[in-house]
């Protein structure tokens, strides 16, 4: 599905990924992990074709994506920050998100999943964050697409809404699709995520299951494990 | 593209700011046409108002707009729309919104003035000509200045700056190498300095059409001569088109390579 090969990527003197290789099957859900600035948002901007990577390749369903567009249209994306143009309103958004991609879209359910109704007619500019992060899901998940890239997708939710998005990303897991989620929260990714990707120092530190990765750190709890990463590096790079 | 350029077009159509802008055109038109009861002398009133407002309107409106819209584009850049039509279809947006308020603001006054009757509607039309170019000219260079700065005050000083230096820098520094260098014969020079800065290329344009060049003396009679000719001024049509191709060439260039 997504095959990285060497990537490099530098912001001015700030050395973001240094040689990473990645490979993602299809199927199954991927989580990114990493700590903060270890280059989980770059990565992914790199795949959506949004920062351009000083090295390496990156291949989207087998083909590079060097100065293509059309790839993302088989994409469906949450950003990490829900930025929008402040003087829309959240209908007009999303109709004008449906003209441009032109594709089939089921935005009313997850409108009423979501309880955005009374949202419709005000402006993005006067809503709160959660409600933003709602309406950035609702954009992100009303495309039927081969692969989802949710970052931080549980930024600002409530228990109820948080419950509801965990089980969407499950529905979509059982239609066979690929989603990449980068999230902070080590309770959310141990119930949803198959796999584990971390991140540290611009490379992959570990690709795999969270039982191996208990096991390679000796844990017995995911948090723990995660954390021992860390420790076990700043240590190693003190000594 | 056309579809960038639909939205930010309407975008900017629904903003208080165009309607003030094409406002002040339409006043100023009327105002011009009925206390002047004389076309060409307020097509030359206009022609002063336009050669330095439209230039300034352009890239205060571009900067301003590129950094408002940076939410958009950051939403539009993870769809599967091309680079080059985002930047591109903003930039149109913007230009052709810009246009339209000075086309109309302008053309409508004039038209219920009776401009179909006189015989100035030639340098009316080469008013609104030129004043498109300017438009479009001074919206590329703000939004190529905006897209190389991330500071947004930065940003806006350099295209204030840009706008000073072609608007009346330039004629200082002109002005002053005539009188330095007035023993040399200075034809050519002068005249390749008038084609290097749209706003002067403009302003000549439009003051040889109206055929009161005989004040400008001798070099005056040089530029009758090279701008008064059909030859004159397909090559500055030419030039002020270069001067719109080669920032909008800029901004795609820039846009392809840029992080967001």
């Amino acid at each position: 599905m997504i095959q990285v090969e060497g990537l490099h990527k530098k912001f001015s003197k700030n050395q973001v990924l240094s040689g990473l290789d990645l490979n993602i099957q299809k199927g199954g859900i991927f989580a990114i992990l990493g700590p903060n600035g270890s280059g989980k948002t770059t990565l992914i901007k790199i795949i959506l074709g949004m920062v351009i990577a000083d090295k390496g390749t990156v291949s989207v369903f087998g083909k590079p994506i060097k100065n293509k567009w059309k790839y993302r249209q088989e994409i469906k994306y949450l950003p990490q920050i829900a930025n929008f143009p402040s003087n829309l309103r959240v209908r007009e958004l999303i109709r004008m998100i449906k003209d441009l991609r032109q594709q089939t879209s089921e935005e009313e359910q997850l409108i009423e999943l979501f309880g955005l109704k009374p949202f419709l007619d005000k402006k993005l500019a006067t809503l709160s964050g959660g409600t933003k992060q709602k309406v950035n899901i609702v954009l992100a998940f009303m495309f039927d697409s081969p692969l989802l890239i949710l970052d931080e997708p549980t930024t600002g939710l409530d228990p109820a809404a948080l419950i509801r998005l965990k089980e969407l990303i499950q529905k979509e897991k059982q239609k066979g699709k690929t989603i990449l989620v980068t999230s902070h929260i080590m309770q959310f990714v141990e119930e949803v995520a198959d796999e584990i990707v971390y991140l540290l120092e611009g490379k992959i530190y570990f690709k795999g299951r969270i039982s191996e990765l208990m096991e390679k750190t000796s844990q017995t709890n995911f948090e723990h494990a995660i954390a021992a990463i860390a420790t076990k590096t700043t240590k190693t790079t003190n000594a | 593209m056309l579809k960038i350029l639909k939205y930010s077009f309407y975008d900017l159509m629904r903003s208080r700011w165009s309607y003030v802008y094409f406002l002040f055109y339409l006043a100023l038109g009327f105002v011009l046409l009925f206390l002047n009861n004389d076309v060409s002398k307020a097509v030359i009133t206009l022609m002063n108002v336009i050669i330095v407002l439209v230039p300034l309107i352009g890239t205060i409106f571009g900067v301003m707009y590129y950094y408002d819209s940076k939410e958009f584009t950051e939403l539009l850049l993870a769809q599967p729309i091309k680079r080059s039509s985002i930047f591109l279809g903003q930039y149109l947006g913007v230009a052709c919104s810009l246009t339209l308020s000075l086309v109309l603001g302008l053309g409508i006054p004039f038209l219920l003035y009776g401009l179909f009757r006189s015989d100035v509607i030639f340098d009316f039309s080469l008013l609104l000509v030129t004043g498109t170019f300017l438009t479009l000219i001074f919206t590329a260079i703000a939004f190529n200045i905006a897209i190389s700065n991330e500071n947004k005050i930065k940003g806006f000083g350099y295209a204030v700056l840009a706008w000073l230096f072609l608007a009346v820098v330039y004629d200082g520094l002109f002005l002053m190498s005539l009188i330095v260098f007035e023993e040399y014969p200075l034809d050519s020079f002068s005249l390749t300095a008038t084609m290097l800065n749209p706003i002067d290329l403009s302003r000549t344009l439009i003051l040889l059409k109206l055929d009161i060049s005989a004040l400008l003396g001798y070099t005056g009679a040089v530029f009758k001569e090279f701008f008064g000719t059909n030859s004159g001024l397909i090559i500055s049509i030419v030039m002020l088109f270069l001067w719109t191709v080669l920032p909008t060439w800029r901004l795609v260039y820039k846009s392809k390579r840029k992080d967001f």
